[in-house]
C-alpha cells in the first residue's frame, strides 16, 4: 500500500468515516469535522509510528494535516 | 415535587378514561411522587397524581378541586410566592380550604385565568380541566424546570411528566423521533416541543398549551426581555441588587417547605454563594452534598471542603469512579428519556440517591448562574472570536483564545494554528445569530456521519439550526451579542439538558425536588436587567456574582478558574469489569434493529475506545460519538423494544368520580 492508501485507511478506520460519506482527498478534515483538536494529536502519532518521522510543532499547520492529500505531501516531503 | 397524568377526550363520544389505566400511568411515576397517588375522573377527563409530601403535608392532595368542583387540578412544582398570592386572593373574597400552593393555582385560576401564570415565582408543570367549560390548560415554568409530555391518541390526548406514563397505553406507538436524534446530536438534546419519540411532544418552556370543543392553542406567555436598565450601571448598584435577590430567593426556597431543605455543593462559585445565602437564611447548620472523582481532572473536592470549612455545615459526599457510572447507566437513560452524549447525569444521579439516603427531599443548587450572569467560556469564545472578527488578518486577536480553557488537559488551543483553523471559520458571519455556538454545534454534529446511511440521508434535509433561528423572539435582533448567547444557550442546553436530563430527571430518580436561586422571577428579571459589563466584564465571567461572593466566601473559591462540571466518559465504559450491557446494546444485532447507527462505523469508534481505554485520554468527538451510540441503542432497547411503564397498580388515596 502506498502513502496514500495508508492515509486514507487510517482516516476512514480511526475517525470511522462510513463509505457512503465518500471523503475526498482534497477535503478539509477539520471544516468536515472528522478530526478534532485530540484527532490531530492521533494523526500525528500515526504519521510518527507508520513512517518513522516527527513532527513538530511549528509543523502543525492546517497545510500539512488538513486532508488526506496535504498529509501524503507532508509524509513525501519529511521521507524524501 | 410529583408527578402528574391524565387523558381528556378531545370531542364527545370518545370513550371516557380508563380507571386502571389512570392509575398505571401514576404507577409509573412513583419515583416522582411516592408518598400518595391519587385521580380523579368524569366523563371526558382523567386527572392522576404521585405525591412527594413536601408543603402543607396533611392536606395538599390530589388531584384537587375548587370548592364548586367545577376546576380540577394536578400539580408538580411549587410556586414559592404561594403565601403572598394567598393573602391578595383572600383580600379579593376567596375563602381557602387548605395551607397549599397548590390550591392557591386554584383560585389563581379562577381571578385571573391564563394571566395568572405570569404572577408565579416558581417552577411546575400545570394541568388543569374545567368542567364548566371543558378545558385543558397544559402550563410550565418560565425556563421549563418542570416537564410534561404529551401525545394525541385514539381520540384523546394524554399528558405526563414523563413519557413512560404516556406508554402505559401500550396502544400508544412508541418509536425514536428522527428529527430529535439530528436535534441531539446537534444541541445534546431535543428541542422542546420535540421529544426524543415520534409522536410524543414536550410542553414548551414558558407555554400554555389548551384544548376546548375541539380547539387546540398554544402560546408563550412569558418570553425573555433582554433590556439593561441605566440604574443599573453603577457596578456598586448592580452588586447590591444582586445580593437582594438571590438572599430572598435563597430564603424563599430555603424556608418555604415543610421538610428540612439541603444544598449540592460544587465547590464552584454558584453552589457555593448559594450555600452560604441559604446558611444564612436558615440560621442553622444544614446538609450539604458533592460528588468527587477519583480522576483530578474532574475532582473538586478541596474547593468543597474550603466551603464546607467557612459555613459549617454538616456535609456528604460521594466518591465516583468510572465504573460505577457504566453500571448505573441504563438506569440513568431510564430516567432521562432520550439519547445522551455525555455521561455528566449519571453522577448527578447518584448524588441524589445519597441525598434521598440521608432522609432530604429538597436541596438548593446553582444551576442557571452560568447562563443568567454569563459564566461560560462560549460566552467568552463568543466575544473574542467576534472582536477577531473584525480585524480577521490580526496575528494578537485570535491568540486572545489561548486565555480559553485552562481546566482543560488537552486545549483545543494549544495547536495555535488549528484553533485559528476550528475557531476562525466564519469569521465573515460574526453578526448573524448562532455565531458563538456554531464551533459546538457543528462539532456536534459532524457525529451524524455515525448515522445509519438511509438515517443520514434523511436527517441531511433537516437543519435543526435554520429551524431554531426562524423561531426566535421577536426583538432578539436587538440584543447585544451576549444577550443573544445568553438566550440561546438558555434554549438549547439550559431547559432541555442541564435543568432536565441532568437535572430534573436525575434528582427525581430518587424522590429529590431540585430548587434554582438563579432562577427566581426576580433574578432572572434582574440579571436580564443588567449591563453586559456587570456579567462579563471584558473576559472576567460573572462579574456582579463575584463581587458578592466575596463578602461570604473564601477568595480561593471566588478567584480560582472557572471548571466546568464534566465526568468520565467513553473510558468509564470500557476495560476490566466492562458490564455485560455494553456489548449486548451494540451487537450487530441490536445495533441493526435500532437502525439508527451504521453498523460498521459504530464498530469501528468501539473498537478503538475499547483499544485506547486503558491507552490514555479520548477525543471530544469520540466521547460524545460513544456515549450517544450506548445511549440511544439503550434507550431504543428500554423504550422501543420493552415498555418502560410498569404495570403495578398503586394503591389510591385519593380516587373521585364525577358523572
Amino acid at each position: 500500500m502506498d502513502a496514500r492508501q495508508l492515509v486514507r485507511e487510517f482516516v476512514m478506520t480511526n475517525f470511522y468515516v462510513p463509505d457512503s460519506l465518500a471523503l475526498a482527498d482534497t477535503s478539509s478534515l477539520l471544516a468536515t469535522g472528522i478530526v478534532d483538536s485530540t484527532g490531530m494529536l492521533e494523526v500525528i502519532a500515526f504519521l510518527e509510528e507508520t513512517f518513522s518521522v516527527t513532527v513538530n510543532e511549528n509543523e502543525m499547520v492546517p497545510g500539512n494535516l488538513d486532508s488526506i492529500e496535504n498529509i501524503t505531501h507532508f509524509v513525501a516531503r519529511k521521507s524524501g | 415535587m410529583c408527578g402528574i397524568a391524565g387523558i381528556v377526550a378531545l370531542r364527545e363520544g370518545i370513550t371516557s378514561p380508563d380507571r386502571d389505566l389512570l392509575a398505571r400511568m401514576a404507577g409509573s411515576l412513583q419515583h416522582r411522587g411516592p408518598d400518595e397517588f391519587g385521580i380523579f375522573r368524569d366523563r371526558r377527563a382523567g386527572l392522576a397524581h404521585a405525591r412527594l409530601s413536601i408543603i402543607d403535608v396533611a392536606t395538599g392532595q390530589q388531584p384537587m378541586a375548587s370548592a364548586d368542583e367545577s376546576l380540577w387540578l394536578v400539580f408538580n412544582g411549587e410556586i414559592f410566592n404561594y403565601v403572598e398570592l394567598r393573602a391578595e386572593l383572600i383580600a379579593r373574597g376567596h375563602r381557602f380550604r387548605t395551607q397549599s400552593d397548590t390550591e392557591v393555582v386554584i383560585h389563581a385560576y379562577q381571578e385571573w385565568s391564563d394571566a395568572c401564570f405570569e404572577r408565579f415565582n416558581g417552577q411546575w408543570a400545570i394541568a388543569l380541566w374545567s368542567r364548566a367549560d371543558r378545558r385543558l390548560v397544559l402550563c410550565r415554568d418560565r425556563y421549563g424546570v418542570r416537564p410534561l409530555y404529551y401525545v394525541e391518541h385514539a381520540g384523546s390526548v394524554r399528558f405526563a411528566s414523563e413519557i413512560k406514563a404516556l406508554f402505559a397505553d401500550p396502544g400508544v406507538p412508541r418509536a425514536l423521533d428522527r428529527e430529535a436524534l439530528v436535534q441531539t446530536f446537534t444541541f445534546w438534546s431535543p428541542l422542546a416541543p420535540r421529544s426524543a419519540f415520534a409522536g410524543v411532544r414536550e410542553v414548551e418552556p414558558g407555554h400554555v398549551r389548551t384544548y376546548q370543543d375541539g380547539r387546540v392553542t398554544d402560546r408563550a406567555w412569558w418570553t425573555p426581555r433582554y433590556a439593561p436598565e441605566a440604574g443599573l450601571r453603577d457596578g456598586n448598584v448592580a452588586a447590591d441588587a444582586v445580593r437582594e435577590a438571590l438572599a430572598n430567593a435563597t430564603s424563599l426556597r430555603m424556608l418555604r417547605a415543610d421538610v428540612p431543605v439541603g444544598s449540592y455543593l460544587s465547590g464552584g462559585l454558584d453552589s457555593s454563594l448559594i450555600a452560604a445565602l441559604g446558611r444564612e437564611a436558615v440560621g442553622a447548620r444544614f446538609q450539604t452534598f458533592s460528588v468527587t472523582f477519583d480522576d483530578a481532572e474532574f475532582d473538586e473536592s478541596a474547593h468543597q471542603r474550603a466551603v464546607v470549612e467557612r459555613l459549617g455545615t454538616e456535609h456528604h459526599a460521594i466518591r465516583i469512579r468510572g465504573r460505577d457510572i457504566a453500571d448505573v447507566f441504563p438506569q440513568v437513560v431510564a430516567h432521562a428519556e432520550r439519547p445522551l452524549l455525555r455521561t455528566a447525569p449519571a453522577p448527578m444521579f447518584l448524588l441524589s440517591k445519597l441525598v434521598h439516603e440521608h432522609g432530604i427531599k429538597v436541596v438548593l443548587t446553582g444551576e442557571g448562574a452560568d447562563e443568567m450572569f454569563a459564566g461560560y467560556d462560549l460566552f467568552r469564545e463568543g466575544r473574542i472570536r467576534r472582536f477577531w472578527a473584525r480585524q480577521p488578518h490580526s496575528r494578537l486577536r485570535p491568540r486572545l483564545l489561548e486565555r480559553l480553557y485552562p481546566y482543560l488537559a488537552r486545549s483545543p488551543v494549544r495547536q495555535a494554528a488549528l484553533a485559528r483553523e476550528f475557531f476562525g471559520r466564519d469569521l465573515e458571519h460574526a453578526g448573524r445569530p448562532g455565531f458563538a455556538h456554531g464551533p459546538r454545534w457543528s462539532a456536534t454534529s459532524t457525529l451524524k456521519r455515525l448515522f445509519e446511511p438511509s438515517h443520514a440521508t434523511a436527517a441531511a434535509r433537516y437543519d435543526p439550526v435554520a429551524e431554531l433561528l426562524e423561531s426566535l423572539p421577536s426583538g432578539f435582533a436587538d440584543w447585544t451579542p451576549l444577550a443573544q448567547d445568553q438566550y440561546l444557550e438558555c434554549r438549547t442546553l439550559m431547559s432541555p439538558y442541564l435543568l432536565s436530563a441532568q437535572g430534573d430527571r436525575m434528582l427525581m430518580a430518587h424522590s429529590v425536588e431540585g430548587r434554582f436561586p438563579f432562577l427566581d422571577r426576580e433574578v432572572v428579571g434582574l440579571a436580564q436587567a443588567l449591563p453586559d459589563s456587570a456579567k462579563l466584564l471584558g473576559l472576567d465571567e460573572k462579574h456582579v456574582l463575584k463581587q458578592v461572593a466575596r463578602t461570604c466566601l473564601p477568595a480561593s473559591v471566588v478567584d480560582r478558574p472557572k471548571q466546568a462540571y464534566r465526568s468520565p466518559d467513553a473510558t468509564a465504559f470500557f476495560g476490566d469489569g466492562e458490564p455485560g450491557w455494553v456489548g449486548e446494546v451494540t451487537s450487530p444485532a441490536a445495533i441493526a434493529r435500532a437502525g439508527v447507527f451504521d453498523p460498521k462505523a459504530a464498530a469501528q469508534l468501539l473498537v478503538k475506545c475499547r483499544v485506547r481505554a486503558q491507552a490514555g485520554p479520548t477525543s471530544n468527538s469520540d466521547n460524545m460519538g460513544v456515549v450517544g451510540i450506548l445511549s440511544t441503542q439503550m434507550l431504543h432497547r428500554l423504550f422501543v423494544e420493552a415498555n418502560p411503564a410498569g404495570t403495578a397498580l398503586p394503591e389510591l388515596r385519593t380516587s373521585v368520580e364525577r358523572s
